[in-house]
């Protein structure tokens, strides 16, 4: 039987068969910041285990950091405390560390890639959900918690579950206004929430295959969101185009080597795949969320469900969801009004996010009524926006321009909804709560989108201003 | 493997609190604000903190019936988002030793195998009727069974009724067995270990 990607790198990696049926896998790349690792290395310390790979972790700062005013000590003493920690673990560990002022700074998931950490065939663990993002390189990435955090830096190892395959075919081309972020919602509401769980799904079909590596990675980001533990892209000339002349990508006669060993870990071409889906990308409309989980959505001009609409075991959600954002069923999400648009996190903070972004908002001006924040996914994303002047056009039309960081997307720092108040993001996760204010309401969209929902002050078709 | 005596989970009995509602991410049950910190210390006042504010005393981790609850009665895909591993610690030093559920997402399962914590999986039906059986009768006994691979519910020791609950063989061996906690198998290995990462082209630059 010929091999997909994740056999080829599940069999390179595995050092071998534990007990009960789960793999010992080495892990190639160990991403860490400040909030899932403090607990890990208090736990080597106790234990008084080394890390014996410390030059295969790198460690950066981003869900806490202030995307303004960010001057230490900071204000909130807690998040001090979790940038002295790092500070001093990476130090005594000897981790590189992309600390606040590094122009290497940004979010983990958006630094991997850019500094060309992140290659094809690499295991790649991150105490992060969203580690998925970096299987856009035709690597398996996985989202660990603190324990298994602890488990890499001692052993540089993990102890995993086998995973099926569910190849996800998107044919044809995408129709204008649609975009990554637009196929991943689309694969989600599909398949549901849960529809990934045992599974890495393997995105391909011409939609894919024509995607930039940036847009790539949108997709793959939220794989999580669907339930898959992980999700890949095959690499091809695009990928090795992107990595060409990075921090860490190799060079020389060892890129030539390098280029064939990536390309040598894609799927064979008649692999075995546990499951199959198929979309038909050029259907693929603006989509939004509507309720409390990335599955609840809807395409632009299609009404909101009403709960006696939907099989019986998803009404209850339905009523909670509709409840919550007070939206009713049967009406449009088009004109839905906002409060706060968001630009940024590590699904959509990326250079070409932000080009796409700033096209729309030239020359327009972001509703009286609207905060707008746009946060670059890291420090050489904002210098890089800055260089073409993106930041001008931003400003000029009325959005603030921030620092590298998680920001919104999760609100562990200044940057937070405030009371009812109701965001359209291009982040990953509406659920309650998640933007900082237990009662703060998020719809989920693609950066061209919010654009439009903050220039109108309400939900709005992005292909109007195209 | 020599089984590990005090690290040994046949079984996780005691009273329940059923907890309704599929897809409940580990952002409900952790709010992010609490992640500001250094150690999982005291977590467990922070266990739903937004829906038991929004429930208003409704919410069942408020319920002065399931106080002292040590079995959780969850839906579907339940600990869905996130990877924060601060969720499964809020729930255990909460006093959750067990959970069984519908299904579960997989890096909450992961984090709560390396906790102690096990995980269980039934049936839709059998979820919710075990759910109900526990709100009509909060005092009654709920038996997460490894070993027979069954959840049980008793009252005044009398068992009202019992179903087949599942999880990975692998991770029911490392319960059974008390392995659960891994880390010093994944050390046990080091020549291995470094057998792999010198095979891999990747490690050695391509050279």
């Amino acid at each position: 039987m010929r091999k997909n990607l994740l056999q080829k790198i599940w069999d390179a990696h595995t050092v071998r068969q534990l007990p009960g049926g789960q793999t010992q896998l080495f892990i190639g790349l160990h991403l860490i910041h400040e909030v899932t690792s403090p607990q890990a290395f208090a736990d080597l310390r106790r234990h008084g285990w080394k890390v014996p790979y410390p030059d295969r972790t790198f460690a950066t700062v981003d869900h806490i950091v202030p995307t303004a005013e960010r001057s230490r000590p900071f204000l909130d003493t807690l998040a001090e405390e979790m940038m002295t920690a790092i500070e001093r673990n990476c130090r005594e560990y000897g981790i590189a560390l992309f600390n606040l002022g590094d122009e290497r700074q940004g979010i983990v998931h958006v630094v991997g890639p850019e500094l060309g950490l992140t290659q094809p065939g690499m295991t790649i663990a991150c105490g992060d959900s969203h580690t998925s993002t970096h299987g856009a390189f035709g690597a398996i990435a996985f989202g660990i918690g603190t324990s298994q955090v602890r488990d890499v830096l001692a052993s540089q190892c993990l102890a995993l579950s086998p995973l099926k395959v569910r190849r996800i075919r998107v044919s044809g081309r995408l129709s204008r206004g649609s975009y990554a972020k637009d196929v991943i919602l689309a694969i989600i509401r599909k398949l549901g929430v849960q529809g990934g769980v045992g599974y890495a799904y393997e995105y391909a079909g011409e939609a894919v295959e024509a995607m930039s590596m940036e847009e790539r990675m949108s997709v793959c980001n939220m794989s999580i969101e669907g339930g898959a533990r992980a999700g890949y892209v095959n690499p091809d000339e695009k990928t090795f185009e992107y990595l060409k002349g990075r921090s860490y990508s190799p060079r020389g006669e060892a890129w030539e080597r390098a280029v064939a060993w990536w390309g040598s870990m894609a799927s064979d071409r008649d692999a075995h795949y546990d499951d199959e889906a198929e979309l038909d990308g050029t259907r693929i409309k603006p989509t939004i969320t509507w309720g409390i989980n990335p599955g609840q959505s809807v395409e632009i001009d299609e009404p909101i469900p009403r709960a006696n609409e939907v099989p019986p075991a998803d009404r209850a959600s339905v009523e909670e969801a509709l409840q919550f954002m007070e939206l009713k069923g049967g009406a449009s999400i088009s004109g839905t009004k906002i409060d706060v648009a968001f630009i940024g996190s590590c699904t959509n903070g990326r250079l070409s996010d932000l080009r796409e972004a700033a096209r729309i908002a030239k020359g327009n001006r972001v509703a009286a009524h609207v905060k707008a924040l746009v946060v670059p996914g890291s420090d050489q994303v904002r210098r890089a926006a800055e260089a073409e002047g993106l930041h001008e056009i931003f400003r000029a039309a009325g959005f603030q321009w921030r620092d590298a960081g998680c920001s919104m997307c999760l609100a562990m720092n200044p940057d937070k909804l405030v009371g009812r108040q109701v965001c359209a993001s291009s982040s990953n996760r509406n659920f309650k709560g998640r933007q900082g204010s237990p009662t703060g309401r998020t719809l989920l969209m693609s950066p061209a989108m919010v654009v439009a929902a903050a220039i109108a002050g309400e939900v709005s078709d992005v292909r109007q201003l195209l | 493997m020599i089984p590990v005596k005090d690290f040994v989970i046949c079984r996780v009995s005691g009273r329940a609190l059923p907890l309704r509602g599929d897809d409940i991410d580990t952002d409900r049950i952790m709010p992010a604000r609490y992640l500001r910190c250094v150690t999982f210390e005291g977590l467990e006042t922070h266990v739903f903190e937004d829906d038991r504010e929004q429930a208003a005393g409704q919410h069942p981790f408020d319920n002065p019936a399931y106080r002292g609850a040590s079995v959780l009665i969850g839906g579907r895909n339940f600990g869905c988002g996130s990877s924060r591993e601060h969720a499964p610690q809020g729930l255990q030093r909460w006093g959750i030793h067990g959970i069984v559920a519908v299904s579960f997402a997989e890096i909450f399962l992961g984090n709560c195998v390396l906790l102690g914590l096990p995980c269980l999986t039934a049936s839709v039906g059998d979820v919710q009727e075990l759910q109900k059986l526990v709100e009509e009768n909060p005092r009654s006994e709920v038996c997460l069974d490894l070993e027979s691979r069954k959840v049980s519910i008793s009252s005044n020791g009398k068992e009202m009724a019992s179903a087949p609950a599942s999880m990975p063989e692998g991770v029911r061996q490392s319960f059974l067995g008390g392995t659960w906690d891994g880390t010093a198998l994944l050390l046990s290995a080091p020549a291995d270990v470094r057998r792999i990462a010198q095979s891999l082209a990747y490690t050695r630059a391509f050279a």
